[in-house]
């Protein structure tokens, strides 16, 4: 848990986000995230955020999934209950690749996902804070993080320089914590009063 | 567009190996004509001959195939390199005619020891053959093998016509629009064209009745998804050497990490369905379907059954799995020759073991290989030549700053 303040700018065309993150990224501000409604290609490659390592969880699951079919259908049909099936030997490789595929697709698939809402914070009665509700519409949300040192009057001055069209300040919760949209509405209030 | 390089010119080093190769390939025919196409029917040269004109027909098919399915799919990363697909797809004239001939060659010379069904006598002695003798008919083969090669010629010329055709014409928007809808109705009747044969009826005629008595639904998917591997590696190839030469100047990892996806993505669908053939069919052990798998699982060409596996499945998978791999350029040259190489093979199993070609010995040797050098040869010189002709970008194609801006 991490209560810290934000400085956030608010965008309506991503032409001009685009400029806006290479500016606020060479001065020197520290980025804390940028929320859009939908995919924009080369975003990671403008914030300088690292190479996922997603498809590397991927590859582990799916290792993971071959190993578990073929170690339990082998323990199955070798030592714990060997049938005849129609004269094929107990040992039966291509009668069990169908079935280790299926499983090495369904551990990467699943534990991707998992992971994947993991990274991203996200779970069924799990509360986020979210900076700009319309981020999930039309509007494309920066985010800049205040340290100790940073002057927020000059970064909200900053932002309206490289064309934000909305800039507010904010204290959050920077983590995930349980509780529901619907009756745990500040959870950290005291917190961010002692803050500020 | 002034720093572009429009026109391909043949450099002379290209010209000499292209022309080499194609001496070899002549050499190799005459020399293997003397060995072995004087007695016992030839067999052992027509199957070599029937081996590489299909499967290199197949393969330059296979790039006519790719820019129509992009075409339809509306994909324009292809642009940058288009051209390249059309010059390959052009060498669909000139070995469709040799293909063509060989099969005729084939069918009237009675060469029963390949396609067992020409032997009137052995059909009229045999239920099944008797029974598949509609379809197994010279008469059918011969109007079959002919609109194949036929349509496939005239389909990929108009496809080739259209994209020249507005070359020196820029397009508004609605003209763009009627053009790519124009594209879209030949590319989708050459892709039902397409269909009908590569995937369904030509690899039955063509390969799969040299087993005459054996049948897989499967074998013609498994064909194609062999030559569509070979035919991406192909374009990949060219690519590759024409941005070494310093043409191609959009062409930049991007479009190289997406060719690599495609091989990397059909060779798992190769192995899907090179598997499941074999599985469906081993699993029910019916005798007259495993016919098919016991000389090359059992018998002597169980080298090369597995060895085909390694280099078309395993190899890829491991090699083209991570992303840094796939926009490798060495990486990618590598993998390409060595899928062309892995599916000619396969190729070979698939005619080889045939009942009355050579079920019990793999006489595989310099042979073969002169006559693939040959089809090369004849594919580098073509493809340079037509490639040399008209400009190496389609520069008033609508999706052309999609393949220029490309990021995947």
């Amino acid at each position: 848990m991490a209560v810290k303040k934000f400085v956030v700018g608010i965008f309506t065309d991503e032409d001009v986000l685009f400029p806006a993150i290479k500016k606020v990224r060479s001065a020197g501000y520290k980025i804390h995230d940028v929320y859009t409604p939908m995919p924009i290609h080369g975003m990671d490659h403008a914030l300088g955020l690292r190479e996922t390592s997603l498809h590397t969880a991927g590859f582990i699951y799916g290792i993971t999934g071959t190993t578990t079919a073929l170690s339990g259908i082998g323990w199955v049909f070798n030592s714990d209950w060997p049938v005849n099936i129609g004269g094929k030997s107990h040992f039966d490789l291509p009668a069990w690749i169908p079935i280790t595929f299926e499983l090495t697709v369904l551990f990467s698939a699943v534990g991707m996902v998992l992971t994947f809402c993991w990274l991203c914070q996200l779970a069924p009665f799990v509360r986020k804070h979210h900076f700009n509700l319309r981020s999930t519409d039309d509007q494309l949300t920066m985010v800049i993080e205040c340290t100790e040192k940073s002057n927020e009057e000059e970064i909200k001055a900053f932002l309206a320089g490289v064309g934000a069209v909305g800039i507010n300040t904010q204290v959050a919760e920077t983590e995930w914590w349980m509780g529901r949209y619907d009756k745990d509405k500040t959870p950290f209030e005291h917190q961010g009063t002692a803050l500020a | 567009m002034s720093s572009i390089k429009e026109h391909f010119e043949t450099p002379g080093r290209y010209k000499q190996w292209s022309l080499g190769l194609m001496t070899v390939g002549v050499i190799s025919l005459i020399i293997g004509y003397i060995m072995y196409g004087t007695h016992d029917q030839g067999t052992r040269f027509w199957a070599a001959l029937l081996q590489n004109s299909v499967y290199f027909l197949l393969l330059v098919n296979a790039a006519m195939f790719f820019f129509c399915a992009v075409t339809l799919a509306m994909g324009g990363f292809v642009l940058a390199f288009r051209r390249v697909t059309e010059a390959i797809s052009a060498c669909v004239i000139p070995i469709g005619i040799i293909t063509f001939v060989i099969l005729l060659c084939l069918v009237f010379g009675g060469k029963t020891t390949i396609y067992e069904w020409l032997d009137r006598d052995v059909v009229a002695h045999d239920e099944i053959l008797k029974g598949k003798s509609g379809f197994l008919s010279r008469g059918f083969f011969i109007t079959w093998t002919t609109l194949t090669i036929g349509l496939w010629t005239l389909l990929g010329y108009k496809m080739r016509q259209l994209s020249r055709s507005i070359d020196n014409t820029p397009l508004n928007i609605e003209d763009g629009k009627k053009y790519i809808f124009k594209n879209t109705v030949w590319g989708a009747l050459y892709i039902v064209w397409f269909a009908l044969t590569v995937t369904s009826v030509t690899p039955w005629l063509w390969l799969m009745s040299i087993d005459a008595h054996w049948f897989s639904t499967m074998y013609s998917w498994y064909t194609f998804a062999s030559t569509f591997v070979a035919g991406v590696a192909l374009i990949t190839i060219f690519v590759i050497y024409l941005k070494n030469q310093g043409y191609l100047e959009y062409v930049n990892q991007e479009h190289l990490h997406d060719l690599g996806k495609f091989q990397f993505a059909f060779s798992i669908f190769w192995c899907y369905l090179w598997f499941d053939q074999f599985m469906l069919i081993w699993y029910a052990n019916i005798s007259e379907e495993t016919i098919y798998f016991k000389p090359r699982l059992d018998g002597a060409y169980a080298g090369i059954f597995y060895l085909n596996f390694i280099i078309n499945f395993i190899c890829p998978l491991l090699i083209l799995m991570k992303r840094g791999s796939k926009r490798n350029w060495g990486t990618v040259t590598f993998m390409s020759v060595l899928l062309i190489f892995g599916h000619w093979l396969d190729f070979f199993q698939m005619v080889f073991p045939g009942p009355h070609i050579s079920p019990d010995h793999v006489p595989l040797n310099l042979f073969d290989f002169g006559i693939a050098l040959g089809f090369v040869g004849l594919i580098m010189w073509q493809t340079a030549r037509v490639l040399g002709k008209f400009p190496m970008l389609a520069k008033n194609h609508p999706f052309l700053k999609e393949s220029i801006i490309h990021h995947t």
